[in-house]
């Protein structure tokens, strides 16, 4: 079992995605089988439920379809999370629903992940599904993308329906241009070719089978290292009578959104457009000299400066921008369809504002990728461009630049629900550094 | 680009400070379940790398079945007294004798009881979160977890109605009457939680590591013999070195033959294992959606 050693390596999150039964938890299911990362009881009750079932057959879907109701439908209802590792990676899965009624579940599975895996039946080709998903993909900013082409057994392994499928995509990936890596793989996730092991199915296919391509994917650089974010997530002060040192501690806990910090740096505070400079980046395992993106430090300043939760202190490079009228695209997640004039709660890093949309400018055609202006709502799974009016000025960074402080989601007031993802434009203006000279 | 990297543990602590600190920050009256078990162990470190140097602030919540160990609730209140928390416990016992709990004839196990006697001391100090160790990879119901996860006036979990989660933002807002679990631990494996153990060199309780015990086979397991379960006529019963991988109910916890004496020694068990955790907890066994059935009804 050398796949389970322990030792330091790195994780990639990843979902799955595609139409009703493309075969997404049966591929989760295969990974997990041949990277033998399921223990014997788990196959052991995969074996009970196929007796129950009849046909005999081990279900590989029934790993991640642990639900009731999914079992009884023979759909993924919600999001299942799974974890295996290899000796090169350790790997977070998302299994995401693929019917359309649960988009907002996929979208769920899909905004922390560094790679999405679209599946596609070699049978169908390109469905609306099959673009949808893509088009959430490249929305949200995933770095990785592989098209993996299933059931290539039922077309008989032949080359030319993979590429008829494969320039298809090629047709419009470029209208979604915000993809740079995708990788094209044909497979059978039932009878696992291409899958943990090259098949000699494929002779055709030069390319790696999925799972050498997810231990080697490049991830080191998708986090943003350049311009320092810090959201004041909470205020750390003890306040201590027993301790003389810590009763003058006051310390801004968060984790950094972007970017590198260090020990004496400049810094601004935002929105109140103060200057100061970091004393300690100070952590339970001791002081550090410099702190980067995603890491939760607690930052000491050398001026006693109010400071609460929500703002955020920024480095003086790299400005964010600072406004109350914005504009972003969003993924709508609720029954009751966005209208223009409603109010909502949004949250966008560590602060929750009152907004309201002032406007609704387009809706996109998902089988066109063409924006309908004329759209007087988004209904549910309707992906749009809004404009927002807050309470309070937002800092924040367009979402292609920071997919930490560009996104946010609205709760509705009363049920709590949160109804939207959002996306925000990158800022018409940045903050302005002479913003600060008058500040001190 | 390398020495700006984090490692799989670094990355998983960071995820899990920012989300005890959401909680802190957002919920008026959260607590932190502390059963003395590995898990809850991590969490209580994590607290400290969140909040020090102020003192925690959210009191430690547990829910005593009164088949507990009596090393884990001996280790539970030590922990709790060494780092100056406020330590709450309410019994099972309790909770049967005011009638909150009421046992299914016959049935010994308490596990099932737990349900009403958290949801009490929910409703009794109003909290409006609590922080779990539920990992996703103990179980398929849990696998389907957000790591802010809505309960109802109920305490119920509703699967199917889940709010989107999205990025790191979590949305916390509840009703009163309704409050919110949250899962720092979501995305760690049992795996992580050993190794995170030997990096942070925490303490745990001694019935993680190998001991002596008479234990019965019953349901395909050891059990440990005490005098809530004595062994019937006739059933194997032996004198075992072992171990416990997950600690539940002391009558459904199942024991391994082990001889691992050190954290290294289980970190390699572990690697080594063919059979998950849960594999040993006959809670899970009833039927297929066990857990799916606890959580909806109000377990965490």
């Amino acid at each position: 079992m050398s796949s389970r050693l322990s030792h330091p390596v790195d994780i990639l999150r990843f979902n799955t995605c595609g139409s009703v039964d493309d075969g997404k938890s049966t591929l989760i299911g295969r990974l997990l089988y041949d990277s033998k990362s399921l223990m014997e009881d788990q196959i052991e009750a995969l074996e009970r439920s196929a007796d129950i079932t009849g046909g005999g057959q081990i279900n590989l879907a029934n790993l991640t379809d642990g639900l009731r109701a999914e079992r009884e439908q023979g759909i993924t209802i919600d999001v299942a999370y799974r974890y295996f590792a290899t000796p090169r990676r350790r790997f977070i899965v998302a299994d995401t629903p693929g019917h359309v009624q649960y988009t907002r579940n996929m979208v769920t599975g899909a905004s922390s992940a560094n790679l999405s895996i679209v599946l596609v039946d070699a049978r169908h080709g390109v469905t609306e599904q099959s673009r949808r998903h893509t088009c959430i993909a490249a929305l949200l900013g995933i770095p990785h993308l592989v098209i993996a082409v299933n059931k290539m057994d039922l077309v008989d392994w032949n080359e030319e329906r993979f590429l008829a499928i494969r320039s298809e995509f090629e047709g419009f990936l470029p209208r979604l241009d915000v993809l740079r890596d995708v990788k094209f793989i044909p497979m059978s996730a039932l009878n696992g070719d291409n899958v943990v092991t090259p098949s000699a199915n494929t002779p055709w296919h030069q390319g790696p089978a999925l799972l050498g391509h997810l231990e080697t994917v490049h991830i080191a650089s998708d986090w943003n290292l350049s311009g320092f974010r810090f959201p004041v997530q909470w205020v750390n002060r003890p306040n201590n009578p027993r301790d003389p040192a810590l009763h003058d501690f006051r310390g801004f806990s968060g984790q950094i959104a972007g970017g590198i910090v260090r020990k004496g740096q400049s810094v601004l505070v935002l929105p109140s457009g103060l200057k100061t400079r970091i004393r300690d980046l100070w952590t339970h395992d001791g002081s550090l000299d410099e702190a980067f993106c995603p890491q939760s430090i607690t930052l000491v300043l050398e001026d006693d400066l109010d400071i609460s939760r929500g703002d955020m202190i920024v480095g003086l490079e790299n400005l964010p921008g600072m406004d109350s009228d914005l504009r972003a695209r969003v993924c709508w997640m609720h029954p009751r369809p966005l209208q223009a004039g409603r109010k909502y709660l949004l949250k966008q890093t560590t602060q929750t504002v009152q907004a309201v949309v002032t406007h609704l400018d387009s809706r996109l055609d998902i089988r066109t990728f063409e924006s309908d202006p004329a759209a007087p709502q988004l209904a549910m799974n309707d992906i749009g461009e809004i404009r927002l009016h807050t309470a309070r000025p937002l800092v924040y960074d367009g979402y292609p630049q920071n997919r930490l402080t560009g996104s946010f989601i609205l709760i509705e007031p009363g049920t709590n629900m949160t109804v939207a993802a959002g996306m925000l434009h990158p800022p018409s203006a940045l903050v302005k550094p002479e913003y600060t000279d008058f500040a001190i | 680009m390398s020495s700006y990297h984090l490692d799989h543990l670094q990355y998983l602590e960071t995820e899990a400070i920012h989300v005890m600190r959401e909680v802190a920050a957002e919920f008026e009256r959260p607590a932190l379940l502390f059963s003395g078990g590995k898990d809850s162990i991590c969490l209580l470190r994590l607290a400290e790398k969140a909040f020090r140097p102020s003192d925690l602030p959210l009191p430690l919540l547990n829910i005593d079945t009164g088949h507990h160990f009596p090393e884990l609730n001996a280790f539970r209140d030590h922990r709790a007294a060494e780092l100056g928390a406020r330590l709450i416990v309410r019994t099972v016992e309790q909770a049967i004798a005011s009638g909150i709990a009421v046992p299914v004839p016959g049935e010994i196990s308490r596990n099932r009881l737990q349900i009403p006697t958290l949801l009490a001391a929910i409703e009794e100090f109003r909290f409006d979160c609590c922080i779990g160790g539920a990992r996703r990879d103990e179980e398929k119901a849990r696998a389907k977890e957000r790591f802010f996860s809505f309960r109802d006036g109920f305490g119920q979990w509703d699967p199917k109605n889940q709010r989107p989660e999205l990025w790191n933002l979590y949305n916390g807002r509840v009703n009163p009457g309704e409050h919110m679990r949250a899962f720092p631990l979501s995305n760690w494996t049992e795996l992580d939680v050993w190794e995170y153990i030997r990096r942070e060199r925490l303490e745990v309780p001694t019935i993680y590591f190998s001991h002596r015990r008479s234990c019965v086979r019953r349901g395909g397991q050891w059990l440990p013999v005490t005098d809530l379960l004595p062994p019937k006529p006739r059933e194997d019963v032996r004198d075992l070195v072992v171990r416990v991988r997950t600690i539940g109910d002391i009558i459904s916890t199942g024991l391994v033959e082990s001889p691992a004496n050190t954290v290294e020694d289980i970190l390699a068990e572990i690697a080594a294992a063919r059979v998950t955790e849960r594999g040993s907890r006959a809670d899970d066994r009833s039927s297929e959606a066990a857990m799916e059935d606890r959580k909806k009804q109000g377990y965490f």
